[in-house]
């Protein structure tokens, strides 16, 4: 080790990641000091570049890395905090009290690390309604026990499972194609004759859900809910989730908690915009650029939730959902208000979406849930579009 | 010089030649692959380290032609290994060749032993080596290369047995017994995010993501890689591109179409652009047809854009 005062700052360093959000653990650490017998430690641009390489597993990380590494290892000086070297002064998000004994250990001011720094930085949008963009954390406590638990236990008893369908994996069966490896297999133990005949046929897998859910002003007594559902859907199936008002936000991660509880504070803590203004487009656009390569692999069924109340261009909601119904095995719109009496899809972004939707379904109480479980159940194998 | 016993080897991993990070820059630069330093940094620091270098970045940005070129610098064999849904061990391991296995056996003599038969057949003569076992059961001067592309491809299975493979390079085979590296490959894990890949393959390898590269970068890499295309050319392409990099477009496009649409331009004589040219190769930029659409009608002014860059 070429300085011995540089092990224990690198395990602090690894801590700091830690509290960040990226994992940090006693492998990566070791791997980092190894690598940093090899480099030049007078260059800073290799020394960051060799833990970035040792810490850092994906991309969203980057920028959580590049901010821990500028406090940590280049201390700021009055000229950072005067925001003078751009991508210096970057917050790091961490919970209110990791973020308070960092700095305090680290000697910073307490702005440099905090939240609300964030939240001030967040980019400005054009347009009038982003006003009603409000940066609030949405309590879901104010949900009562005894709906949550009546919910989670309707979804969690619920028959239903997502439809299956075939992948290229085989395994062993009685019917479907000869499966000559094992075929051959056994009769070389028959000294080359051909006895039995083995088959295969594909595995099955339940299709991957993707869930995208409208949690603008007008769907706000729905949200909780709707959580609820993500959560417990995201207990056991395949699920990818989003939530959008006037933004995307992917809550796949969160949902992940096992304590419901904890996964719905999550959920909010992560979600900037709950009970904003709506433009639906705009959050497909966002998402057939930068999720659907990622997440619509694999036959994967979309689902969004909405009331249609769109304050977006209905030509943009247009255009990407005809984009998204293209990469998707299945589209289906779910609206709350179809359970209302007399309703008639006759809002703005509704009228433009509903030609382009494989399926149109109420949303607005659990029962109405369950016969949409019923409806993925149903799914064929192959695309049953018409 | 060597004096029997075991051979001892100074600096165990990588090539004596690469000693530092600007070294496996040069190299890289030599062989006219242009990077950052950071991806030096991040092969440097794989070789050094025995590890396996997990390189993310969007489709055509040069994942796949790093690990080519790493070959090249190392002078070592590629072997590659292409994943697709449903790979399977019988694809990318080895699998026994039954159809010869078959007929040799009904050649065999009826008085000749039956188990001496089998271990006959059952030898490395009648295996169907695949990319992997290739990899690892090596007899190569230099160990070499395994490329594995696009991992996002594969399902968890397979990634499964790959976290398996990477930590201890040796592969079981029933009838032969365990085959082991007697020196691991050098291995490069592509991906291009269209799933995430576990957590603990991930946390075996060292990690770098290949983002696009800026103006000058880019007209260093048409350069380097379209020599074709005259100076002037390669320029104002690379603009081009910058410029659709940062309208709102399905699927941007990658320096991998940068080179093409360079490589179109020059093959069709132009030395500089214009709108019509432009217009007639923007097939070879864009590759979906709702946005070529919105991108036509702004063609003259990204073209006049480009030529003042």
């Amino acid at each position: 080790m070429p300085d011995t005062d540089l092990l224990p700052r690198l395990g602090a360093f690894a801590r700091l990641l830690h509290d960040s959000g990226i994992e940090a653990g006693p492998r990566r650490l070791t791997d980092a000091t190894r690598a940093l017998t090899y480099i030049d430690l007078k260059r800073e641009a290799d020394f960051r570049g060799a833990l970035r390489s040792v810490f850092v597993g994906r991309k969203e990380d980057i920028p959580t890395f590049e901010a821990a590494f500028d406090i940590f290892w280049a201390p700021p000086d009055p000229r950072i905090t005067a925001g003078a070297i751009p991508g210096r002064s970057r917050p790091l998000r961490m919970s209110p009290e990791r973020a308070a004994a960092w700095s305090a250990a680290l000697g910073l001011s307490s702005s440099q690390m905090s939240r609300e720094q964030e939240a001030r930085s967040e980019p400005a949008t054009s347009s009038g309604y982003s006003a009603e963009e409000l940066l609030r954390q949405k309590d879901f406590e104010e949900m009562t026990w005894d709906e949550t638990e009546q919910v989670r236990r309707l979804l969690e008893q619920a028959a239903w499972r997502v439809a299956e369908r075939r992948t290229r994996r085989m395994r062993a069966g009685k019917t479907g194609r000869i499966d000559l490896r094992r075929s051959a297999r056994h009769a070389i133990r028959s000294s080359g004759e051909l006895m039995q005949l083995f088959r295969r046929k594909p595995r099955l897998r339940r299709r991957p859900l993707v869930l995208i859910c409208d949690v603008s002003g007008s769907m706000e007594r729905y949200s909780r809910l709707l959580m609820i559902f993500a959560y417990a859907i995201a207990r056991r199936e395949d699920l990818e989730a989003f939530v959008f008002s006037t933004r995307l936000t992917r809550i796949t991660r969160q949902l992940r908690q096992r304590d419901l509880d904890k996964a719905l504070e999550a959920v909010s803590k992560g979600v900037h915009d709950f009970s904003g203004g709506t433009r639906i487009g705009d959050a497909l656009a966002d998402f057939n650029r930068h999720w659907a390569r990622r997440v619509l692999g694999h036959g994967a069924v979309v689902i969004i939730v909405s009331d249609g109340w769109d304050r977006g261009d209905p030509a943009q909601l247009t255009a990407e959902l005809i984009h998204l119904r293209r990469s998707a095995h299945r589209l289906v719109w779910l609206n709350p208000l179809i359970g209302s009496e007399g309703y008639q899809p006759l809002t703005r972004g509704m009228a433009a979406a509903l030609p382009y939707c494989d399926d149109f379904l109420a949303a607005h109480n659990v029962q109405a849930l369950d016969d949409l479980g019923r409806l993925l159940a149903g799914l064929g194998r192959r695309s049953t579009r018409v | 010089m060597q004096t029997g016993g075991t051979l001892l080897r100074v600096g165990t991993a990588g090539p004596a030649s690469i000693n530092e990070i600007g070294d496996v820059e040069a190299r890289l630069r030599e062989r006219r692959y242009i990077g950052d330093r950071s991806l030096a940094t991040a092969i440097f620091l794989a070789l050094k380290l025995d590890k396996p270098l997990f390189i993310e970045g969007e489709a055509g940005v040069g994942k796949t032609e790093a690990a080519k070129v790493m070959a090249e610098v190392l002078d070592a064999r590629l072997i590659r290994l292409q994943c697709y849904e449903g790979i399977d061990l019988a694809h990318a391991v080895y699998e026994w060749n039954y159809p010869r296995q078959l007929l040799h056996i009904r050649l065999l003599d009826e008085t000749q032993d039956r188990r001496a038969a089998e271990r006959e057949i059952f030898s490395p003569e009648f295996l169907l080596r695949r990319p992997l076992l290739d990899a690892i059961d090596n007899n190569d001067p230099v160990p070499p290369v395994l490329l594995i592309d696009e991992i996002d491809r594969s399902d968890e299975e397979f990634e499964a047995f790959l976290l398996e493979l990477l930590s201890d390079f040796q592969v079981s085979i029933p009838e032969l017994g365990t085959i082991k590296a007697k020196r691991p490959p050098f291995v490069v894990i592509t991906s291009n995010r269209t799933r995430e890949v576990h957590d603990a393959l991930k946390r075996r390898c060292l990690y770098h993501w290949i983002d696009y590269p800026n103006l000058e970068k880019e007209v260093e890499i048409v350069r380097a890689r379209a020599p074709e295309a005259a100076d002037g050319l390669a320029r104002e392409v690379a603009a081009l591109v910058q410029g659709l990099r940062g309208m709102d477009l399905y699927k941007v496009p990658g320096v991998a179409e940068t080179l093409d649409w360079a490589r179109s331009l020059a093959a069709l004589g132009a030395t500089r652009i214009d709108s019509s040219l432009v217009d007639a190769t923007l097939g070879a930029a864009l590759k979906y047809q709702e946005d070529l659409e919105r991108v036509r009608e702004k063609v003259p002014a990204m073209v006049e854009k480009a030529r003042g860059a």
